[in-house]
């Protein structure tokens, strides 16, 4: 007998109202945010996969155009460049996010002194907002004011900085400032789960002769393969929702350079009056996170499976 | 068992060696942290620094310097007299706007979250996993996909350009995430408490007030923690659904620092920009270990 059942195993027989109240509790205290829950999911995502296919502008409208606005969007260069931006944005983003945070995790693992004064030091931009790291950055990109001006004032002259101004690397700006904003966060997940991995494990390594760093490579970090796939589903969700740190780093600029599709959407809705087509390109961003979550969630649903078939 | 039969001198060699190493190792390690350390800290050190510089100090000498001038004004001026689109308030309506919003909408979901966790991992039900993951659904959304629905009802209730339609929109959506991390933490209560406790005649709600709530505090402050930063961090909602005056702090954030004129007011800025960062900054310093602590007990399985 499991213990699934709980509600099963209490005999049946004629209840007194009390009971029967108490044993529909929980329906009842969880129905409002199922219906919530259902409302927000499906409802919500239907409506505006409707809106996209129908021929709304300034306001909803429901005059059925099939594919028309998703054929105008793919034939936008100002898309291309958003659904260009949003790939390598969530490449570098990612890797490079993890990079460091696995870095910073290995460096702290090796029972240095002040560990929490250094946990607290990486991980503190996470609580703070895209907005305000993406204001404070574009600050330090800025030419005249910021990491140039401060070089070239401690006399080189000819240094050039201007990575948010040029359209060619300003993406590369948007992806700096993105990877030191998360890294801490990957960090003190990869930390926890350095953490978490069984110390016998370890010791045996070591009993063998193995160094720090194989044991690393070969029983630490296998060990926690599961975290890096968490940590980039996780990253990957916050690189297709961009929006706060490009609108307040570059606003999409300079030019279109670095649009991004939450900025497209945003720009379409409340400035253009293109609902449908806005629409649409919500509804990519949608798609683009199912290739990425549905895989992932068929992946943790089987090894649930096999380790509860293990257990 | 490994073999102790080195001689003296070896044994000596071999350790001065290993001490060696040790130091150089030492020394990467403790070096790599202080040059990363530099990098996570000089942007903060920059806003606090430019926050009590003079304005034209700054223009001269640029925003990363050491500060040659020290005065108080800015952060007075950021609060409560500088001009955002016409309005000379600062930032103080909007700061109250951000904590109007966040504490309710932080309290509300964290407790229904509470609940929801407590019935998907001690009351189950035929179903109530696919219910579970329908809910978790919630998580992955898009913000964008919800904005016209969001806009369509916000405009039915009454409730466009407020802090209410905000905490609607905030406790909705975090549901899902709420849910998720305290179902995952409940799981690990054994449920042979439970048993024992409604054999002894309990029921949903005591068993929930004298066994789940009392071991409930860290997956609590991870939520709590959670919702707070992220709703209060928030910008796509409240520069979408309200204007002016409502607007919670990062919108009139992203207002105040695009109204810039010829002379832009750094010093101001930086206050405005602190200002913004402070209340989620100061409840994660105090919980930040706590946060770390929890995440992986609940929210990462």
């Amino acid at each position: 007998m499991s213990n699934h059942d709980l509600i099963l195993s209490t005999p049946a027989p004629a209840r007194p109202w009390r009971e029967r109240l108490g044993s529909a509790m929980p329906l009842l205290v969880l129905g409002p945010s199922l219906v919530a829950s259902f409302v927000y999911v499906f409802v919500f995502t239907g409506w505006t996969l409707y809106i996209s296919l129908s021929n709304s502008s300034l306001l909803p409208t429901y005059g059925f155009v099939g594919l028309d606005n998703y054929a105008s969007l793919w034939a936008n260069r100002r898309w291309n460049i958003a659904y260009t931006n949003l790939f390598l944005f969530s490449g570098f983003y990612i890797v490079g996010s993890m990079a460091v945070g696995l870095l910073l995790a290995i460096l702290i693992d090796q029972r240095v002194r002040g560990e929490a004064v250094w946990r607290t030091i990486f991980l503190y931009p996470l609580a703070v907002s895209f907005i305000v790291t993406g204001t404070v950055w574009s600050w330090l990109y800025n030419p005249t004011d910021g990491i140039q001006a401060m070089v070239r004032g401690l006399g080189w002259t000819n240094f050039s900085f201007a990575l948010a101004s040029d359209r060619h690397y300003a993406i590369y700006a948007v992806i700096i400032t993105g990877v030191w904003q998360a890294s801490g966060f990957a960090m003190a997940l990869f930390l926890a789960g350095l953490r978490s991995v069984d110390s016998d494990l370890v010791k045996a390594a070591q009993i063998d002769g193995a160094s720090t760093f194989r044991i690393y490579r070969k029983v630490l970090l296998p060990t926690i393969a599961p975290i890096f796939l968490a940590v980039a589903v996780i990253q990957i969700q916050f690189a297709i929702k961009t929006f706060d740190l490009v609108a307040a780093l570059t606003k999409g600029g300079p030019g279109i350079s670095t649009t991004f599709p939450a900025i497209y959407v945003y720009d379409l809705m409340f400035q253009r009056g293109q609902i449908g087509e806005g629409a649409a390109a919500a509804i990519m961003m949608l798609a683009a996170l199912a290739v990425v979550l549905v895989p992932y969630s068929f992946w943790v649903v089987w090894r649930r499976r096999k380790e509860a078939g293990h257990g | 068992m490994a073999d102790v039969s080195l001689d003296q001198a070896q044994d000596h060699h071999a350790a001065a060696v290993a001490a060696r190493r040790h130091f150089l190792t030492r020394f990467v390690i403790y070096g790599l942290l202080v040059i990363f350390a530099a990098i996570y800290l000089v942007p903060l050190l920059v806003v606090v620094l430019n926050s009590f510089r003079d304005q034209q100090e700054i223009a001269r000498n640029g925003l990363i310097s050491l500060p040659r001038s020290f005065r108080l004004e800015a952060w007075g001026q950021a609060w409560s007299t500088y001009c955002i689109g016409g309005t000379c308030e600062g930032m103080q309506r909007n700061f109250y706007n951000s904590l109007k919003m966040t504490i309710p909408a932080t309290i509300i979901s964290t407790a229904v979250g509470a609940m929801n966790g407590y019935i998907l991992s001690k009351w189950r039900f035929r179903g109530s996993e696919a219910l579970f993951t329908c809910m978790l659904l919630g998580v992955f959304i898009p913000g964008q996909i919800s904005l016209m629905p969001w806009a369509f009802i916000l405009g039915n209730l009454g409730l466009s350009n407020s802090t209410y339609g905000l905490i609607v929109i905030h406790v909705i959506q975090g549901i899902s995430f709420t849910t998720l991390f305290c179902r995952n933490y409940y799981v690990s209560i054994p449920d042979d408490l439970i048993k024992a406790a409604r054999i002894d005649g309990a029921g949903f709600w005591r068993i929930f007030g004298k066994i789940i709530l009392p071991l409930s505090s860290p997956i609590l402050i991870v939520t709590v923690i959670w919702q707070f930063t992220g709703i209060w961090n928030e910008y796509l909602f409240g520069v979408v659904f309200t204007s002016g005056q409502q607007q919670p702090i990062t919108a009139a954030l992203v207002a105040l620092t695009a109204s810039g004129t010829n002379v832009r007011a750094y010093d101001v800025m930086s206050a405005a920009v602190l200002i913004g960062a402070l209340p989620p900054l100061l409840i994660y310093l105090f919980g930040g270990k706590y946060f770390v602590r929890g995440l992986t007990q609940g929210a990462i399985k």
